[in-house]
């Protein structure tokens, strides 16, 4: 397990570099920030004066090299916009997208798994083909529409909950968090309906299939034929067995939910780390894009190794040591 | 006004009497009022910080916290500051905090674009007694005063200035104390200004909230409590004031406007002091034509003006910009200082034609026109029907959009021979137009440093410099006046239309509609007073 894990992460670092070059290098040819940044009013001697402080009249591989060498110690650069510490800006947004995140997953679990194993159990019934269309619209629809209509219908049309925004926030464990008041609750519930819809299809259709494969398996049947009841064949035996690719595809999503809940985060105007994403692409931040792209990676990277453990958990069989990357 | 038929018809909950909300499209980057020149930080700050100056909706410059002023000779400035205005945390405004406030400007570190150029033409400052200030400047700056507006005073007391602040220029000042920087502003006890409203929280990325400041020396603010929440994409915007989220939003997409309108809001607009334009890039090399066996046809005025007669102006504005918009004959809308009331270009396509063959070039050309799609309002689609239109006249036209941080870095590398692009004079003065725009390229004048088109006209040059450098607001009106028509008369650059500016709220608002495009909360007002 050790050796394994020793080599995971020593693949995670590789990949991390990787990216830093790709990322940096991408960064650099979308624009000029100066252009962006500096007030129209300003002379050509002001102008310069910016690009010299920023560093941006640097050769690329020298911008390049002071950025590792920063990186390495720690400091990701300090955003052109705030003037502040680009990581520090990224980890203030960090909590508001986790609890999104968060709640979207249960939801998508929550709601995924059991309508999944009813409609693998009963492939051919009402129930089970109307919950198989459904994950179709939630797979097809495009996430901003989705999320447009939910705004339509809940907040313009009915009026029942806001349109946007995270409300009032509370203290939990260090962190501002919004679900423990109703006003924040209320701001929580449409932007998680709409970054769990297509996860939810997701595991929904995972689930029905593998249950689907799995009640043909000949110990199913044993159980069965053992006079074991329904319930204790599903929860048990079923269950159990469909959840290791669950697990995998949670995990994946997760990662992209908790780095690309961009889409969810500007319609409802919801001040996480995508958010920050696309002010920052739209204002050539360049720090703060980097920054944020590189943690992406320490996330994904991270929550995949974590998968893999619970791997383990769930099937014996599995030995991490055994495993090929 | 439809107030109580708007709020029958609708439905609608009238806004809280004490509480006001605010959509806006973009966010506020600092609390600290020396640390970004941009609109969007501006609008914000000028609720809770004063200038000593301010710029009423028609940027007409009116006393702020200076009561008057005059000045003594070309360079030399006097100022009598306000009595009896009280910051927030309850001290007494005096001319200490106007020196602190002007001396800390260069010292604010990692500025994404600093208010020196405000500050930096300031030789010296003096206080004769506690409200009798003088204000040096290096050369003759007749725009002082409308420059002031944008330099807001701080409390000297609440950031930490020694009891005696000696003004030096580029940050030599003396009895500064420690400067705390833009982070420290995100704390009320460090924002302390003297305008209607108190800095309550600062939420990066969720909102910005404000309190009445009850010793505001211009009378009771309206509002309780204000809160400014940034909603940067068009359409959330709009679904939060319709769902009552919030009771007022800037910058409706122009296709919702009929829609906002039929549930009941009110919709008031004005024109900005923003022109969009085209540019041509006017030296003999020049990318992205073709068909004139490599010379630059934009050479020609006569091309310029088969290009400007070209334009259906009026078509752009009613069809495009759906009436939210007006044809354009100048650089800044009439009559705003500098302008002289020029008639638009008449759209004469028979005649460009013509111009186009006495040129030389009757079978046209073709050429590239660049423009952002994420810019100006309907930016890319005004591209689009210049472009038909130029290929009535035979010029084809491919055009090249791209998102505003690639289009303004792609212009300023020259890359475009024709680009459409929009100008909005922050000072509501001519002079900013064609200083930047048209004025010849020169790095160390500082002049046309936007002016990528290369336009060059050493007689217009010499004229503006001189207005630049006349007190005298009668004779600057008319240099300023004669310079613009020498540009003009050469189509050095041609102006398309004056962008409207435009704000939706809840039936029982009302705002006075500002040229320069700022929303300011403090000037919401209650339709029912």
């Amino acid at each position: 397990m050790i050796v394994y894990l020793v080599r995971r992460v020593g693949q995670s670092l590789l990949a991390v570099m990787a990216m830093a070059v790709l990322v940096f290098i991408g960064v650099f040819f979308i624009g000029n920030p100066v252009d962006v940044l500096v007030s129209p009013e300003a002379s050509q001697a002001q102008i310069a004066a910016t690009v010299e402080r920023l560093g941006l009249d640097r050769p690329l591989y020298e911008q390049f090299g002071i950025f590792v060498w920063n990186a390495l110690q720690g400091d990701l650069g300090t955003s052109f916009v705030y003037g502040r510490p680009a990581l520090e800006i990224i980890l203030d947004r960090l909590p508001a997208t986790m609890e999104l995140a968060l709640v979207a997953l249960a939801l998508s679990v929550g709601i995924g798994i059991p309508l999944g194993v009813w409609a693998g159990l009963r492939p051919d019934s009402i129930a089970g083909r109307t919950i198989m269309g459904g994950s179709i619209l939630g797979f097809s629809l495009p996430n901003f529409w989705q999320g447009m209509l939910l705004i339509l219908v809940f907040a313009v049309l009915l009026g029942w909950l806001p349109a946007g925004g995270r409300g009032e926030t509370t203290e939990f464990l260090g962190m501002q968090v919004s679900f423990l008041t109703w006003d924040g609750l209320s701001h929580l519930i449409l932007p998680a309906i709409n970054l769990a819809l297509f996860k939810m299809s997701l595991i929904i259709r995972l689930a029905r299939a593998n249950t689907r494969e799995v009640c043909m398996q000949d110990y199913v049947k044993f159980a069965r034929a053992k006079g074991l009841s329904p319930r204790r064949v599903v929860l048990v035996h079923v269950l159990k067995n469909i959840m290791i690719p669950v697990v995998t595809i949670i995990g994946l999503e997760l990662g992209s939910m908790v780095a690309f809940a961009i889409v969810t985060e500007t319609v409802f105007a919801w001040p996480g780390m995508g958010k920050l994403l696309i002010d920052s692409i739209n204002l050539l931040d360049r720090p703060v894009i980097v920054a944020y792209l590189m943690l992406t990676v320490l996330i994904i990277v991270g929550i995949n190794l974590l998968v893999d453990v619970i791997y383990s958990l769930l099937d014996p069989r599995i030995r991490l040591s055994e495993m090929k990357g | 006004m439809p107030l109580i038929a708007g709020v029958m018809a609708a439905g609608l909950a009238p806004a809280s009497a004490q509480n006001l909300s605010i959509g806006l499209k973009s966010e506020a980057t600092s609390m600290d009022p020396q640390f970004h020149q941009l609109s969007t930080n501006i609008q914000v700050s000028k609720n809770i910080f004063e200038a000593l100056t301010t710029q009423d909706a028609l940027q007409m410059v009116t006393p702020g916290l200076a009561e008057s002023w005059e000045a003594v000779d070309d360079t030399t400035w006097r100022f009598k500051l306000r009595q009896g205005v009280k910051f927030h945390d309850g001290s007494d405004f005096t001319a200490r905090d106007v020196i602190y406030s002007f001396c800390r400007v260069p010292l604010v570190e990692n500025s994404p674009s600093a208010y020196t150029i405000f500050t930096g033409g300031i030789a010296d400052m003096a206080a004769e007694d506690d409200h009798t200030l003088t204000i040096t400047t290096t050369a003759t700056n007749p725009l002082l005063p409308v420059d002031l507006w944008s330099l807001a005073i701080l409390s000297a007391n609440a950031l930490g200035a020694d009891d005696q602040v000696t003004y030096g220029p580029d940050g030599t000042c003396e009895g500064m104390g420690d400067v705390p920087q833009a982070p420290a502003f995100n704390d009320p006890a460090v924002a302390v200004g003297t305008g209607p409203y108190i800095l309550d929280r600062y939420n990066r990325g969720s909102e910005v909230v404000v309190t009445r400041f009850d010793g505001y020396w211009g009378g009771t603010p309206q509002w309780e409590q204000v809160t400014m929440r940034p909603i940067t994409s068009d359409g959330p915007r709009v679904a939060a004031l319709l769902a009552g989220d919030v009771d007022m939003i800037e910058s409706p997409p122009i296709q919702d406007i009929p829609r906002i309108e039929q549930d009941g809001f009110t919709i008031v607009d004005a024109l900005s002091n923003r022109v969009i334009y085209l540019h041509m890039l006017q030296q003999e090399d020049a990318p992205g034509i073709g068909g004139t066996d490599g010379e630059n046809p934009l050479m020609d005025a006569r091309v310029r003006q088969a290009i400007s007669m070209s334009i259906n102006r009026e078509a752009i504005t009613e069809r495009i910009m759906g009436g939210y918009a007006q044809a354009a004959g100048e650089l800044l809308p009439p009559p705003m200082f500098g302008t002289s009331e020029r008639p638009v270009e008449a759209y004469d396509p028979e005649r460009a034609r013509e111009l186009l063959a006495e040129a030389g070039y009757p079978d046209g050309f073709s050429i590239t026109l660049g423009t952002p799609n994420d810019r100006y309002i309907n930016d890319e689609q005004v591209a689009q029907a210049v472009a038909q239109m130029l290929a009535q006249i035979g010029i084809s036209v491919s055009v090249d959009a791209s998102t505003a941080s690639q289009f303004f870095s792609r212009r300023n590398a020259l890359e475009f021979p024709v680009y459409l692009a929009g100008w909005g004079a922050s000072s509501g003065d001519m002079s900013s137009p064609l200083k930047s725009l048209v004025a010849t390229y020169d790095e160390t004048l500082g002049m046309g440093p936007t002016n990528a088109g290369r336009y060059s006209n050493p007689e217009m040059d010499e004229l503006l410099m001189t207005a630049m450098a006349t007190i005298d607001d009668e004779a600057r009106d008319q240099m300023l006046q004669d310079a613009q028509t020498m540009v003009l008369d050469d189509y050095g650059i041609i102006p398309l239309h004056y962008e409207q500016t435009v704000w939706a709220m809840k039936p029982d608002l009302t705002y006075e509609p500002r040229v320069d495009q700022y929303t300011l909360a403090a000037e919401v007002k209650s339709a029912a007073e």
